[in-house]
């Protein structure tokens, strides 16, 4: 291993779903110490502590201290939307790169089970007793509804939808299949906050939330945490065979943003970024799409699910629907994409999710994914975006390779 | 048109009258359109701003139909991006059935107000969206 490659150590996820009667702490420190201890370490090692909780309180990170060990390193509290877990990890790789520390934690935690529909959701819309212009459009009202929508089943409904216009092939019943796809891949995965299979009629029967995205088309709100240990491959040599053996090399490490598009200022356009993060990242790792045993990619919505084939490239440009229905994105296909069930069945906890979805490819990478395992999975990627836009994009390889 | 004098746009892009029309603030160096103020074009950075008339016709290049929204947000609409001869441009599909069978993708729209109401004071809001043409 080369000094400055950069290495997972250790890294856990906590059982995606309800937790009633933990907090985000909780939730947390569970993940926290269960990575410590899955890399050999403890918070003494620990160089910097990178932490996401979007809908948390600020200063989470340095509470988070509070319950697995205060040491007065550096903590940088991150926010990136759906990207904060990713962000936090990237926060972990740049400090290591940069010499400052060998060693560090990045963590994202989310209490949303119950949330109910982000983005226009929530508060009840209701008008003034005056129409005043207010805000950088001079609404007299609330638009949310009125010029289009702000609730995510909607927007990346009309993601999938703009790239069916463009390409064709797409369907209410694609889109449906894409999911069923997901749930039934989930049945594998003891961690999914939902492991059922359905069946296409059933999702495509269920309560439609934004056409064509139904309920199960949408990912799942839940609670859930992800922390990694992240080492530097100088220091890493100082550790045992053991730890050696098991320690994830991160080929690439990407974050990146939107590129102005024309279209970006009224539809978010999760495409130009993705594409941009993902052509850095093989650049880096030397490594093509065709080399990735596994993908981990940001299916928030069924619909977003197919851009993204695209989008990393797993197939030409304009050719997801094919890919799709060529069988290579199912666990038993060429290029098998979110065999953890993907956010639509194993949930999306957010600032957790771009930690998590690392860590799936991290366990078929060491061997250790059981029932739904990979066989000789050797490099994955995890993809995640979180709106307005932040894109992560990590390369992973097996130490063994 | 019904007297404007006590009629109100939702929001500031929306020009009333007799033809009623959206407006752009379009960077003079590259034309890059914005519906509300930037301190630089996005796009190339300039500084210099000029508003355009927006074309009323285009066509629909996104949609979906929105079951579930806000509590107070009429359900269900169809949310749509526009592509107003090169301009995109977001809004509701208007004066037809929401539903699948009746919007398409790359349908032909046009620009349509409709009111939103009075106010206390009498001033009546209108608002837009897209109706097939």
């Amino acid at each position: 291993m080369a000094s400055d490659d950069i290495f997972i150590l250790g890294i856990n996820m906590t059982k995606f779903g309800k937790h009633p009667d933990k907090d985000a702490l909780d939730l947390g420190a569970e993940a926290v110490m269960a990575a410590l201890s899955d890399g050999g370490v403890t918070m003494a090692d620990m160089g910097i502590l990178a932490a996401g909780n979007l809908l948390g309180s600020p200063g989470f990170g340095q509470s988070l201290q509070k319950q697995v060990g205060q040491t007065g390193i550096p903590v940088y509290n991150v926010a990136n939307a759906c990207a904060t877990g990713a962000t936090a990890l990237r926060t972990v790789v740049m400090a290591i790169k940069a010499g400052e520390c060998d060693m560090g934690l990045a963590v994202g935690v989310e209490k949303l089970a119950g949330a109910g529909l982000l983005g226009g959701g929530g508060k009840p819309k209701s008008d003034d007793d005056t129409w005043t212009p207010n805000g950088r459009y001079g609404a007299v009202a609330s638009t949310d509804g009125r010029i289009g929508t702000q609730t995510m089943p909607g927007v990346f409904a009309q993601v999938g939808m703009e790239y069916g216009h463009k390409y064709g092939g797409t369907s209410f019943e694609l889109f449906a299949k894409i999911s069923e796809k997901n749930h039934n891949h989930s049945v594998l995965n003891p961690l999914a906050a939902y492991s059922k299979s359905m069946s296409l009629e059933q999702i495509m029967g269920d309560l439609m939330i934004a056409y064509p995205n139904t309920r199960p088309m949408c990912s799942a709100n839940c609670d859930g945490a992800a922390a990694a240990v992240l080492v530097s491959g100088e220091k890493l040599k100082s550790l045992s065979d053991e730890q050696q053996k098991r320690a994830v090399k991160i080929r690439a490490s990407v974050l990146t943003s939107d590129p102005w598009q024309d279209g970006c200022q009224i539809l978010p356009d999760v495409n130009t970024l993705t594409r941009m993060a993902a052509t850095q990242a093989y650049e880096a790792a030397s490594v093509g799409p065709e080399d990735l045993d596994l993908v981990e990619l940001h299916d928030c919505f069924a619909t977003a699910e197919l851009v993204h084939y695209d989008n990393l490239m797993l197939c030409d440009e304009g050719g997801a629907v094919d890919f799709f229905e060529s069988g290579k994105p199912f666990r038993d296909g060429e290029r098998p994409v979110n065999v953890s069930g993907g956010l639509q069945s194993k949930g999306h906890p957010i600032s957790a999710t771009g930690i998590a979805n690392v860590w799936e490819v991290c366990h078929h990478l060491r061997g250790e994914a059981g029932d739904r395992q990979i066989d000789g999975a050797r490099i994955g990627l995890a993809h995640v975006i979180g709106l307005g836009s932040a894109c992560g994009v990590h390369i992973l390889e097996s130490a063994a390779a | 048109m019904s007297d404007t004098s006590t009629q109100i746009p939702m929001v500031d892009y929306l020009v009333l009258g007799d033809d009623p029309h959206l407006q752009a603030t379009k960077c003079t160096s590259c034309g890059s359109a914005y519906f509300d103020r930037r301190n630089a074009c996005a796009s190339c950075f300039g500084t210099e701003f000029s508003t355009e008339p927006v074309a009323t016709e285009g066509i629909v290049t996104a949609f979906s139909i929105v079951s579930f929204a806000a509590p107070g947000v009429p359900t269900p609409f169809v949310a749509a991006v526009i592509d107003c001869d090169g301009t995109q441009v977001r809004g509701n599909i208007i004066n037809c059935e929401p539903d699948a069978d009746t919007v398409s993708l790359g349908m032909a729209v046009k620009l349509a107000t409709y009111s939103l109401g009075a106010d206390s004071a009498g001033t009546e809001a209108i608002g837009f969206g897209f109706e097939p043409a």
